[in-house]
């Protein structure tokens, strides 16, 4: 059994996240009062870091989660991105309506040869490969220093929209990221319910079976591939903005773990699970970061609990107590 | 006499090293419906999956009205006409009946066959419409199967042991939708282990064993000769309860 059938015989109710969906609308809708109601300037960086993880986790998930595909190197394109806003900030504008875009762009542009050669392989093999162009990214980043500044990393100079500076305080750029992250969720979760998102489900369950239906697979994996690049490249392009300031680790292998296993904590197979597989896994690190240097043991020891117990990730157990409650059954 | 609708000759597929199908051959015309028969591993899947392309013959050639199709991808000779019912009723099982019949719907070719007549046709799916593949019974899931190829109005049904693990009741509703669909002119080669179920809707068998034909003849011709089903299927009337 590959590492794609794992995860994906996890999995059972895929679109059961609609009641979920709208308390996630009444969250943003709290989450967009709270700065008016005196949430603190660190609580607003903590859930700008959260909501940019939440999208990159959300991009994976296109692929884990409803494609079946594991990809060990989704940090690449968050990296790629990121350095993209950085190097056109730089070298051609800083304004925001020409680096966000063209950013994004690069990435989703980056994962058409990644991804065409990429679904050629499945299961471990897709991983690997993955794993190795992520890798190459992180080396160029690394290495690359006239245009990267390599192990220093970049300063990526802040945003401007007509000349005129934009997104300079904590504030304004807490409401940007909250607007960002709505809209791309909003499209993202279009995209997974239209009738793409189920070819992908159907790829998912039995990629021969999809063949025998006429589907052209690989072109389907190709699309899910670059959609979640370019998701991603979003959360890359963020990050960039909020840190102004990229550096190689952004595109690590460690970084592409960690997206994996805040998909994995959540559930790959809610829509929501990544959002909440973020959320805990950011929380953690920053309460626990405080109390002790080996935080990463309490995140590895709940992952261990989670993916032996509750395969269906926290989201599988709320959606179980949930139902429980209703006495529909286990 | 017109060219068959499909042909395979010397067509030899490989799983890995392991060499399934030798030189097979055989011709279906259209209107037909052929049922192969043989023991467990001698092909008989393997026969169907290489029409289909998974995996593709080594060698030999397969036509399908008149253009060869070995060698072309999966979803490009299911275009042509090809429709697959797979073995044990395999649905997509966290999609509901609806999501199932429209994923086949949007590559259908066009026919008579719509989603619409389909739910006529079937009516107990169209009750069943917002349960998931998986909940469904054997029955169900095996029409939700035939109907998912059927809605694109393929030319050439290929089906694998369509009443497998299927009470008697069902296999006997399963046998007449064969049939019905035969008579609305549909060509049907089915792979079968229920020895009295392929007899009583197939008007030629072949069998198979090592990967090749050993037999082809007439149901009658079987019926009539108890020692064809002793010497090739190694069964008395054990298969054929």
């Amino acid at each position: 059994m590959t590492v794609a059938d794992v995860i994906v015989q996890r999995r059972s109710k895929p679109f059961v996240a609609l009641r979920l969906w709208s308390v996630l609308a009444l969250m943003i809708a709290a989450f967009a009062a709270a700065p008016f109601l005196g949430m603190p300037q660190f609580v607003q960086a903590l859930v700008i870091e959260i909501l940019v993880f939440s999208l990159l986790a959300l991009s994976l998930n296109v692929l884990l989660g409803y494609t079946g595909l594991v990809s060990f190197g989704h940090a690449a394109f968050f990296g790629i991105a990121g350095y993209a806003i950085g190097i056109i900030a730089i070298h051609i504008s800083t304004d925001i309506l020409v680096t966000f875009p063209l950013a994004v762009l690069v990435a989703a542009l980056c994962a058409v040869p990644i991804g065409w050669l990429s679904i050629r392989l499945s299961g471990f093999y897709f991983l690997m490969i993955t794993f190795a162009f992520a890798q190459m990214v992180f080396v160029a980043a690394f290495r690359w220093k006239p245009v990267t500044g390599g192990s220093d990393g970049m300063i990526v100079p802040g945003a401007t929209l007509f000349g005129a500076p934009i997104l300079g305080s904590r504030e304004s750029f807490y409401f940007f990221v909250l607007a960002v992250f709505t809209v791309c969720a909003a499209l993202l979760y279009a995209i997974v319910v239209s009738r793409f998102g189920r070819t992908l489900v159907g790829i998912r369950e039995s990629t021969p079976r999809m063949r025998a239906l006429g589907y052209n697979v690989r072109r389907y994996k190709l699309a899910a591939f670059v959609v979640g690049a370019t998701f991603g490249g979003v959360a890359g392009v963020l990050n960039s903005l909020f840190n102004l300031f990229i550096a190689p680790e952004s595109a690590h292998w460690t970084q592409s773990a960690l997206v994996l296993v805040m998909v994995l904590i959540g559930g790959a197979g809610y829509f929501v699970g990544p959002i909440i597989g973020a959320t805990i896994v950011l929380l953690l690190q920053h309460w626990l970061s405080s109390y002790t240097e080996y935080w990463g043991l309490v995140l590895g020891i709940l992952f261990i609990v989670l993916i032996t117990g509750a395969r269906e990730g926290i989201a599988g157990l709320v959606m179980q107590g949930w139902n429980h409650l209703r006495g529909k059954g286990p | 006499m017109s060219e068959p609708l499909l042909s395979l000759s010397g067509v030899n597929t490989y799983y890995g090293e392991s060499h399934i199908l030798h030189d097979l051959g055989f011709d279906l015309r259209k209107g037909e419906v052929v049922g192969i028969l043989g023991r467990n591993g001698v092909g008989k899947t393997t026969t169907l999956q290489s029409i289909l392309g998974i995996p593709a013959p080594r060698s030999g050639e397969i036509r399908f009205r008149g253009e060869t199709i070995s060698g072309l991808p999966t979803h490009d000779i299911v275009s042509r006409g090809v429709g697959w019912v797979p073995q044990g009723h395999r649905i997509f099982p966290t999609l509901t009946v609806v999501e199932n019949i429209e994923l086949a719907a949007a590559r259908s070719r066009p026919g008579s066959w719509t989603a619409e007549r389909i739910y006529e046709a079937f009516p107990r799916l169209h009750t069943r419409r917002d349960a998931r593949g998986g909940s469904l019974s054997g029955g169900e899931q095996q029409m939700l199967a035939i109907a998912r190829a059927l809605v694109q109005n393929p030319e050439l049904f290929l089906m694998d042991e369509p009443s497998e693990g299927l009470s008697p009741l069902i296999v006997q509703e399963i046998g007449a939708l064969i049939k019905r669909l035969n008579a609305e002119g549909n060509t049907i080669l089915l792979v079968e282990q229920n020895l009295a179920f392929a007899l009583s809707i197939s008007h030629r068998i072949l069998i198979m064993a090592k990967g090749a034909i050993v037999y082809s003849g007439k149901p009658d011709d079987i019926r009539d000769d108890p020692d064809i089903t002793h010497r090739f299927l190694g069964v008395g009337t054990a298969a054929a309860d």
